[in-house]
């Protein structure tokens, strides 16, 4: 048990070198992928009962104690995107075989899965690590992953998505490395809660406040903020469904963590917050984030790119919350990590539904599509509901805690832009169900049968999860309140 | 002159803005992971000689000399190099399935050939 940090990482790691070679038997990869993706989650929930039980857990990789070596430091906060992470790639494996039979070439399936493997555990790998060099290499093992994965798309134009998603990636992680070069300089450790130490003694200086700008700039690069998101909707259009459930539901998010970690644990929420304005730098971009690619959403054609634009506003909520600096505000961030999660990730599956029986996901494909197939659209409707915010859905506890922040810190104002705001979403969503629901089918278009129980059960558990935590908020604002506590206290 | 003997870290940034600049501003797809790869190498240049002390040697004990460079950026800058190349042969490779499917590599034409394809 005490190797369980290690193995959270080594298991998806291994399995993606298992799963290669088996190009002649796509099943028997996917067979591997699913065995590996829950033991994965296991290891998780393992790791949260060890947190909620005894608090932060150390592990030193090969003996050698920290700040010599790598540390993995595991407390309530990355223990639940931990958890996250985990969950959706375990949730996404039974809805995956069908779809990636569907959607990817016979010959290449293994090597989707070994890639999806790979891009799974380098985000664990940022999730757990406790040293800020290694963040660095996980991020480019999942970035490298992904742009594989998004390239396998079966329209041509994934590949210059992909591509796109390279370039910016990578400015975004050469970024993060040389702000690490820097702290790296002032402080002489990597290791990320002996950088929290050391760092109070040289803050002052020139050196860490570039150190600050380019790590800022870096990882909102990889978590979309706007207006740096650039590379997202393209991206996330073009890529095989299963792969754009599980972007949108881990990548950013860990995206989030490691901001999260940089602003609150290592430099501290006085420097990032009083020092620096970064308050006022992240709430305008956030308020931004949230109007514009809202609107941008209400006016696309493609379910896909429209949820996508969706996203990349759901990222300016969860920015918003962390510029607020408050308990509250960090609260909604990170109850949102979670709760988005869910909710994109089952509005994703609907999608993936959708394209498996008709072949695209553009609107004019789905008129009248609900008639056909009403439990997709059922469980799109029930997502839907949690995205814009309604009461009793996942995405109202959200809300309800952006706006209590925004009031709390007395700027009403902005607890009526994210108001406002959840209207564009009921126009986006609505456009959707509209189509699918109140319009007639085309004369002539080919009957369709409702989807198959395989992608139905994961599509509904996630839309079930979605009422289910709007309802019963108990675990996630109990680990979202530990989780600002643990960012607000400095690290002991 | 104290900004001359600084000069590694001049050519840090020059090499690091001709990069930058190369990503922005061509369109040909090969260019650009060429301008990233400049780009990286600035990153690496910037750590090797962050470490690296006047007269310093390598850290293996040696009779008489008390000076040593720091190992550490230096194999941090070895697993960077890795991942550069990696990244380099899935940009590369992206490169070559895009000229496949389209014929061209660069951005503009593959752009346009997408518009006129709608």
């Amino acid at each position: 048990m005490e190797h369980l940090a290690a193995l959270q990482v080594i298991v998806p790691l291994l399995a993606a070198v298992l799963v290669m070679p088996l190009v002649r038997w796509p099943r028997t990869a996917w067979v591997v992928t699913t065995g590996a993706a829950w033991l994965t989650l296991g290891i998780a929930l393992g790791l949260l009962r060890q947190v909620l039980a005894d608090g932060t857990v150390h592990y030193a990789h090969g003996g050698w104690e920290p700040p010599w070596g790598i540390e993995y430091r595991i407390d309530a906060l990355n223990a639940f995107v931990l958890l996250i992470v985990s969950g959706v790639s375990a949730l996404v494996m039974p809805f995956a075989r069908l779809s990636v039979q569907r959607e990817v070439p016979h010959a290449r399936i293994a090597w989707f899965y070994c890639a999806f493997l790979l891009a799974n555990g380098g985000l664990l790998g940022i999730a757990i690590t406790g040293d800020a060099f290694n963040i660095f290499v996980f991020f480019e093992i999942s970035a490298i992953a992904s742009y594989a994965l998004i390239a396998m798309g079966r329209n041509r134009r994934a590949l210059l998505s992909s591509f796109q998603y390279l370039v910016m990636g990578t400015i975004g992680t050469t970024f993060l490395l040389i702000g690490i070069g820097f702290l790296y300089i002032m402080t002489g450790t990597l290791n990320l809660a002996d950088l929290a130490q050391r760092l109070p003694g040289v803050t002052d200086t020139a050196t860490i406040r570039t150190a600050f700008a380019f790590i800022s700039v870096g990882v909102c690069v990889k978590l979309a903020l706007f207006p740096l998101h650039l590379w997202l909707p393209n991206a996330y259009t073009y890529a095989p469904s299963i792969v754009t459930v599980f972007l949108s539901a881990t990548a950013t998010k860990v995206a989030i963590y490691v901001l999260l970690r940089f602003f609150y644990s290592v430099f501290g929420v006085e420097f990032s917050f009083d020092t620096l304005p970064m308050g006022t730098v992240l709430m305008p971009l956030a308020l931004l984030g949230m109007v514009l690619p809202s609107l941008i959403a209400a006016f696309q054609t493609d379910i896909k790119r429209l949820l996508a634009y969706s996203s990349v506003a759901q990222v300016g909520y969860i920015i918003l919350g962390i510029s607020f600096a408050t308990s509250l505000g960090l609260m909604a961030a990170v109850l949102h990590l979670f709760n988005h999660a869910v909710t994109k990730a089952a509005l994703f599956m609907a999608v993936g539904c959708i394209v498996y029986r008709t072949g695209g996901a553009g609107l004019d494909r789905v008129a009248g599509i609900a008639r056909e197939m009403p439990w997709t659209m059922g469980a799109f409707v029930l997502a839907g509901l949690s995205l814009i915010g309604i009461p009793l859905t996942a995405g109202f506890v959200t809300k309800w805690h952006l706006v209590l922040a925004a009031l709390d810190s007395g700027r009403w104002p902005i607890a009526v832009v994210v108001l406002a705001t959840s209207l564009l979403a009921v126009v986006y969503v609505w456009k959707v169900i509209e189509a699918a629901w109140l319009q007639p089918r085309p004369i002539g278009a080919p009957r369709l049968r409702e989807a198959p129980a395989e992608l139905l059960v994961p599509t509904w558990l996630l839309a079930l999860a979605s009422l289910f935590f709007g309802i019963h908020t108990d675990f996630t604002v109990g680990m979202a309140s530990r989780a600002a506590a643990i960012l607000l206290g400095g690290w002991p | 002159m104290q900004w001359l003997g600084l000069y590694n870290y001049w050519i840090v940034i020059v090499l690091m803005m001709t990069g930058f600049y190369i990503v922005i501003a061509q369109s040909n797809l090969i260019k650009k992971i060429i301008g990233l790869n400049i780009f990286q190498t600035s990153v690496f240049v910037f750590y090797i000689s962050l470490s690296k002390r006047d007269g310093g040697t390598a850290p293996i004990y040696v009779a008489g000399t008390t000076d040593y460079s720091n190992p550490l950026p230096h194999v941090l800058i070895l697993t960077a190099i890795v991942v550069g190349v990696a990244l380099t042969a899935m940009g590369l490779a992206l490169a070559v399935r895009i000229y496949e499917a389209y014929g061209t590599i660069e951005e503009d034409e593959i752009q346009a050939r997408d518009d006129s394809e709608q």
